[in-house]
């Protein structure tokens, strides 16, 4: 049941008392606006920072060596020492929760390291076993990542990063060339780019040599040692026990002292995401209120002005009914009235938040910022 | 055309207020009647019941062969819009509506559509004499000319009685008379009017003049029945 004249006569009615509609308008806008900027800036706040993490297994956590802090079995404190490979196999095997883990050396990163033909370039290397990938995640540009059969045979082959590619190859598809790496000769096998630009372990992987851990190893001269491992911890474990088990294996295997605080060092990623979420929880549930409280002041200045404008129209309405205008006309004539205003404030109000939204999206997108240095693991080498 | 029988009419706002104390009046078809009255007489509570703005107590009203008594505001609504035509002392134009929106608003509660409105405000308003005058807004006119809006108004709907609460209320000589002359010649044309005033030169031009006293009839006499 549309009919024109009733709208014709809710327009004229609107727009002939211009200060009245304007001022209902604005309550809703205002509300409306306020709501949507909030909630859209922290959304992208949100956004934002849990960009950082994407890509980058959340339930992560690192261990590296570091001197021992307590005297043990003839060793003074103080100690220099090294993971073994053997300690890998004796977590996997007695440590329940798992997901993946995978010891990582890092190579030399000496001038003009990496070189194709007369290309040379100075890059990241380091050698990691299949598991890492499923702790980094990495998007494949060309080829495959490294597999088992790299790590039982020690081949030599290697996945580039894109920037390494980008420097060397020129964006080409470059597997099944051949690279030089700290003096030795690779086969590249695949090219990534990591899914998460701002985490990462020891320098971009971008702008890494990534070759098997084992042929690494073995190349470098380090016997079964390692400094540097990382975990993934599978679902419905509790994160602090798998350290603890892991902690208590290593040190075990190890000549540690049990109690020693500070010879397996630890970064707990879980630890600093929940912190962070904590953070963002609060932020949503303050821009909510605000957000509700700017609205619930707009609906109180709309029904506020409403009951102004009933009590300024007393006259007018009275008149109405004289001329035969029924209750119902009366009702839904005042309801349409605030209905339609309501409604046409509340449109534009988000509309034009979305736009300022977009606005400074697209402002934030064009300036070439730099990179964030999100959280970045400063390894010692 | 109008029959009251007993009227009783008490408020209770605070003390019980009995206005209304036994209103017998006829009224006929083409009548042209004035009330008379001071103020607190119970004239306004009498002239409400007629056009059905408030309910009695006890009696009957009997319009147009109709017993008015316990409808609903729907009902009253549209036997106020079809039968009864209003003129008001202070004109109750709409503010922000020009002279012929104005004209047209009952006409738009009958759900008639607007090309047919606008032409018959403008017959109405040519009526009055108000032709030139049509896309004025209220603020714009004068007195007169205001009230002559108000009684376009009031016969747009075709009604078979126009009650009037002092039309002249608010206008000075020159122009209650020219109005005055208006109305005697919209009743000469057979439409029934009831008029509310206080002055003697108003109620003079009517057919009949009802004097009211403390609720009741005091007494009835013939007008002039010319301006």
């Amino acid at each position: 049941m549309f009919d024109v004249d009733r709208w014709v006569e809710i327009w004229v009615t609107i727009t002939r008392n211009k200060t009245r509609s304007l001022l209902t308008c604005f309550g809703v806008f205002w509300g409306i606006l306020m709501l949507v900027l909030l909630l859209g800036s922290g959304a992208g706040m949100k956004n934002g920072i849990l960009g950082n993490f994407k890509g980058f297994a959340t339930n992560s956590v690192f261990f590296y060596t570091d001197r021992t802090g307590e005297s043990y079995k003839g060793f003074n404190k103080g100690r220099w020492w090294s993971m073994r490979n053997r300690d890998v196999e004796s977590i996997k095997n007695n440590v329940n929760g798992i997901e993946a883990i995978s010891p990582i050396n890092f190579g030399g990163r000496s001038d003009k390291n990496i070189v194709y033909g007369q290309i040379t370039g100075t890059y990241n290397v380091k050698g990691v076993m299949p598991d890492y990938f499923k702790i980094e995640t990495q998007e494949l540009l060309y080829g495959r990542l490294l597999n088992e059969i790299d790590i039982q045979e020690r081949r030599k082959v290697c996945v580039i990063g894109s920037r390494v590619n980008e420097s060397l190859f020129r964006n080409q598809n470059s597997t099944g060339k051949y690279i030089r790496v700290n003096g030795l000769y690779y086969q590249i096998v695949g090219v990534i780019k990591p899914r998460s630009s701002n985490i990462y372990i020891g320098g971009r992987s971008e702008e890494s040599v990534i070759l098997p851990f084992t042929t690494m190893q073995q190349t470098s001269n380090q016997g079964d040692l390692f400094q540097f491992m990382c975990v993934s911890i599978k679902n419905g474990h509790l994160i602090e026990k798998v350290i603890d088990d892991i902690s208590t294996i290593l040190k075990a295997q190890n000549e540690i002292s049990p109690t020693d605080p500070k010879a397996v060092g630890v970064v707990n990623m879980a630890a600093q995401f929940a912190v962070f979420n904590m953070l963002f929880t609060g932020i949503d549930i303050l821009v909510w209120l605000v957000g509700m409280g700017t609205l619930l002041a707009g609906i109180i200045g709309v029904s506020n002005i409403m009951m102004v404008t009933i009590k300024e129209r007393t006259r007018e309405i009275g008149v109405r009914r004289a001329l035969g205008a029924k209750p119902f006309n009366i009702i839904s004539q005042v309801m349409s009235e605030s209905l339609l205003l309501t409604t046409m404030a509340g449109m534009l109000g988000l509309s034009l938040g979305v736009f300022l939204l977009d606005v400074v999206n697209k402002i934030l997108m064009n300036s070439p910022v730099d990179e964030i240095k999100g959280l970045s693991l400063k390894i010692r080498k | 055309m109008i029959e009251l029988k007993g009227i009783n009419k008490t408020y209770y706002n605070g003390a019980p207020l009995h206005v209304l104390k036994g209103i017998d009046l006829t009224i006929n078809e083409g009548e042209m009647v004035s009330i008379m009255g001071a103020s607190g007489s119970g004239k306004s509570t009498l002239l409400n019941i007629l056009g059905i703005l408030d309910t009695y107590d006890t009696g009957s009203y009997t319009l147009n062969g109709q017993l008015i008594r316990d409808l609903s505001e729907s009902r009253a609504a549209e036997i106020r819009n079809r039968m009864i035509g209003f003129v008001f002392q202070s004109f109750n134009l709409i503010s922000f509506k020009n002279a012929v929106e104005n004209v047209a608003l009952p006409l738009y509660y009958q759900g008639i559509k607007r090309k047919k409105w606008n032409l018959m405000a403008m017959e109405y308003l040519e009526m009055v004499g108000l032709k030139d005058w049509a896309e004025h807004m209220p603020n714009e006119m004068s007195g007169g000319q205001k009230q002559r809006v108000a009684i376009a108004r009031a016969l747009i709907a075709n009604p078979r009685v126009i009650l009037a609460d002092e039309p002249t209320g608010a206008l000075d000589s020159v122009t209650t008379v020219e109005v005055m002359e208006l109305l005697r010649n919209v009743n000469k044309e057979g439409m029934t009017m009831i008029i509310v005033t206080h002055e003697p030169s108003v109620a003079a031009v009517t057919d009949r003049i009802i004097r009211v006293k403390d609720g009741i009839i005091e007494k009835s006499e013939k007008g002039n029945g010319y301006v």
